[in-house]
């Protein structure tokens, strides 16, 4: 099959364009580690209220782990537990949240926590709070009538 | 032969069945228009919904007519004239078979639709579990998926008819693309159908007590993936073989055409992983498995985008141009059935980046389930693919029809697709900005409690319903020449243009007709990308979940 000189270099230059992304995300992923949250850990929806750590909604403050906090959420329709919480500026926190109805979104605006909250799943994503302020978590993924009234507060404080 | 080719018709009994489904599509593009402009006018904080009818009612019409109904109607009616047109006229056989398609689905859609508007059905077009509809809705859309594949048999059941009457030869173009992606889509939708038949079904009818959320989630996704392609390609079909006649061109590899397709039958299912990024339960390397097949279906859009040029050049030059743009002179600005799916071809630029944009994993977790994502697909479907499906329809209904498109039609075209490109600028731009800064897509209008960064999205909101307003003006402009073309347009003859290939051009490799070759290696891709995740999903299932009906 014949290709034009033309765009055998378009084609190059494009498919060096893409390895170049792809290296990219692959490099970031996996041997930076900002992997996308992807929690294998299960929990049983209709119990998660007696399930460590949902038991306990909110900051913690851990000891001898990779991160200083844990920040517990618990889903469902239309709210958040806690509906506001507020976290040391520099804390490295572990945010963990599963849902107790439907499938919830957990996005904290203007960072790159960002996942999804599916019945049965618990969700991680670990990050440092390093700017001071507060961040609105919005529900973003549909979840039913009150859907846009679905939000939480996090306070970064020195 | 060119002036035989020009002059062949579609025979009058394919025609109308291509106009049933363009009936359909062109109302599911009204009532669906109307429901995106209320959307806007809402969510702008300005305007609210009377008798009380539901925000999320209005975004599931919506979603269903436009993305599935309108789509898949008018890719159906587009094809069926297509294959009719260079394969040869449907066997009586293949016409009812069509027919009996074309009932099906819009049986199916009457079913959907009617437990949407009595709001047993607020699930939005993604229905994901455990929101749990009516299960007429769920029989509805299984009727869609359905009726739509007896459609595409009535189309692969023409091409095999030309296919025997020539061995040896490679089968029409067009009629090939059509058939790649009535495959394509037959292959995608079996995922959509067991979501639907092995788990939605039999659960909202009580026979089950639980469904595996994840496991919903990317059988709908294994679809989900494929159905922008199955969108995509009728828009790349008009892109290669009718734009290069409508400007006095020739098509610049008919070979190449070909292998573009097929990559993009290899390509386009294994990846549905790119929309599930930042979920639970899925493996991180699986994820980026997928997202390196998702790259790799941007190598036959780049090679659509090169023969787009090529064609327009060597057309220009053909014609006198000089210089190094000289030939963009000669193109034939003033002809909607160019310059419409043109406005489309360039939005497609932006669109493919952005499209690159989210399926980058830590890119995607600033914009996942933004409204950034809500102004990508409407740069990719409601921009390249919608206006390509306008262009066509500027000369294939009145083909259909025996009408003419006239001077005034074809300027209100010009002015309907300038209407589209402004609307779509202030919606889908302001839509993409907002997204950066965290707002959430498939949300009605909120302050959430006052909180400041919330309100930073409003004036976002506000050109939103700006543009979504100069948008509906373009609906009502389309409709106005649908009708015309359809029932008022003075009698005549109006072209179906099929470009051909250059004289010189060498003879298209046979291995590019080799189903089994490329059907089983779109399967091996398949199974690769999907078998071992999915044993994962099943062997580590937290419980089911019960129904919720949260609306």
């Amino acid at each position: 099959m014949h290709m034009h000189k033309l765009e055998k270099i378009w084609l190059i230059f494009g498919l060096a364009a893409l390895i170049v992304f792809l290296s990219t995300i692959g490099v970031s992923a996996f041997y930076l580690g900002n992997k996308p949250p992807s929690c294998l850990t299960t929990v049983d929806p209709e119990k998660v209220d007696q399930t460590a750590p949902f038991n306990k909604p909110g900051l913690h403050k851990v000891e001898g782990k990779d991160w200083d906090y844990e920040l517990v959420f618990v889903a469902q329709a239309f709210a958040y537990t806690p509906t506001q919480v507020t976290v040391p500026l520099g804390a490295k926190v572990k945010v963990i949240a599963t849902t107790k109805d439907v499938v919830h979104g957990l996005e904290v605006a203007g960072t790159n926590i960002n996942m999804m909250l599916e019945p049965g799943y618990v969700s991680e994503y670990t990050t440092t709070f390093d700017k001071e302020g507060e961040y609105l978590i919005v529900c973003n993924e549909y979840c039913g009538t009150g859907h846009h009234l679905m939000s939480s507060k996090i306070e970064v404080k020195k | 032969m060119p002036s035989i080719n020009s002059t062949i018709k579609v025979d009058s009994r394919d025609a109308k069945l291509s106009m049933a489904h363009f009936y359909v599509a062109f109302a599911a593009l009204a009532i669906g228009g109307l429901m995106g402009l209320l959307q806007t006018l809402v969510r702008s904080g300005k305007f609210e919904l009377p008798g009380g009818i539901g925000y999320y009612q209005v975004l599931t019409v919506h979603g269903v007519l436009l993305g599935l109904v309108l789509t898949t109607f008018f890719i159906m009616g587009f094809q069926h004239a297509a294959v009719s047109r260079t394969a040869g006229t449907h066997s009586d056989k293949a016409r009812l078979t069509g027919w009996i398609g074309f009932w099906v689905m819009t049986l199916g859609t009457v079913m959907a639709a009617a437990m949407v508007l009595m709001n047993k059905a607020t699930v939005l077009y993604t229905f994901y579990a455990p929101l749990q509809a009516h299960w007429i809705f769920y029989l509805g859309l299984t009727f869609v998926v359905v009726g739509s594949w007896i459609d595409g048999i009535a189309q692969i059941m023409t091409y095999a008819k030309w296919k025997k009457n020539n061995p040896g030869k490679p089968g029409p173009l067009l009629s090939f693309m059509a058939v790649i992606n009535t495959v394509l889509w037959i292959i995608c939708t079996i995922g959509v159908a067991a979501e639907v038949l092995f788990q939605l079904l039999p659960w909202s009818l009580g026979l089950i007590d639980r469904v595996d959320v994840l496991v919903s989630r990317t059988l709908f996704w294994y679809f989900g993936h494929p159905l922008v392609y199955f969108w995509l390609l009728p828009a790349y079909m008009a892109w290669y073989v009718v734009i290069p006649k409508v400007i006095g061109g020739k098509i610049f590899s008919d070979s190449l055409a070909r292998l573009s397709f097929i990559l993009f039958l290899l390509f386009s299912i294994p990846v549905g992983f790119h929309h599930q990024l930042t979920e639970p339960g899925i493996d991180p390397a699986w994820k980026f498995i997928q997202v390196i097949l998702t790259f790799l279906v941007i190598i036959p859009s780049l090679m659509t985008a090169f023969a787009m040029f090529a064609t327009f050049e060597s057309a220009g030059r053909a014609k006198g141009a000089k210089g190094m743009f000289g030939w963009v002179k000669k193109l034939p600005w003033n002809d909607a059935r160019f310059t419409v799916p043109f406005i489309g071809m360039a939005a497609f630029i932006p669109a493919g980046a952005g499209g690159i944009i989210n399926a980058s994993n830590q890119m995607d977790q600033v914009v996942h389930n933004t409204i950034w994502i809500t102004g990508h697909f409407h740069l990719t479907l409601a921009t390249s693919v919608v206006l390509t499906f306008f262009g066509i329809s500027y000369w294939l209904i009145p083909h259909l029809t025996g009408r003419k498109l006239t001077k005034k039609m074809n300027k209100l075209a010009l002015i309907q697709a300038w209407v589209w490109f402004i609307g779509m600028a202030f919606m889908s731009g302001s839509m993409h900005a907002e997204g950066l800064l965290g707002a959430p897509r498939r949300s009605a209008f909120s302050t959430y409690m006052g909180a400041k960064q919330a309100a930073e999205w409003i004036p976002y909101q506000i050109a939103q319903a700006v543009g979504g307003t100069i948008l509906f003006i373009g609906i009502i402009l389309i409709l106005i020449i649908f009708i015309n073309l359809a029932f008022f347009a003075p009698k005549g003859e109006e072209e179906f243009p099929v470009g051909e290939q250059a004289e010189n051009a060498e003879a298209t490799p046979m291995v590019l007709e080799n189903w089994k070759l490329w059907i089983g290696i779109s399967i091996v891709l398949i199974l690769f990308a999907y078998t071992i995740p999915f044993i994962d999903m099943i062997q580590n299932a937290p419980i089911g979940s019960k129904g919720f009906k949260t609306w």
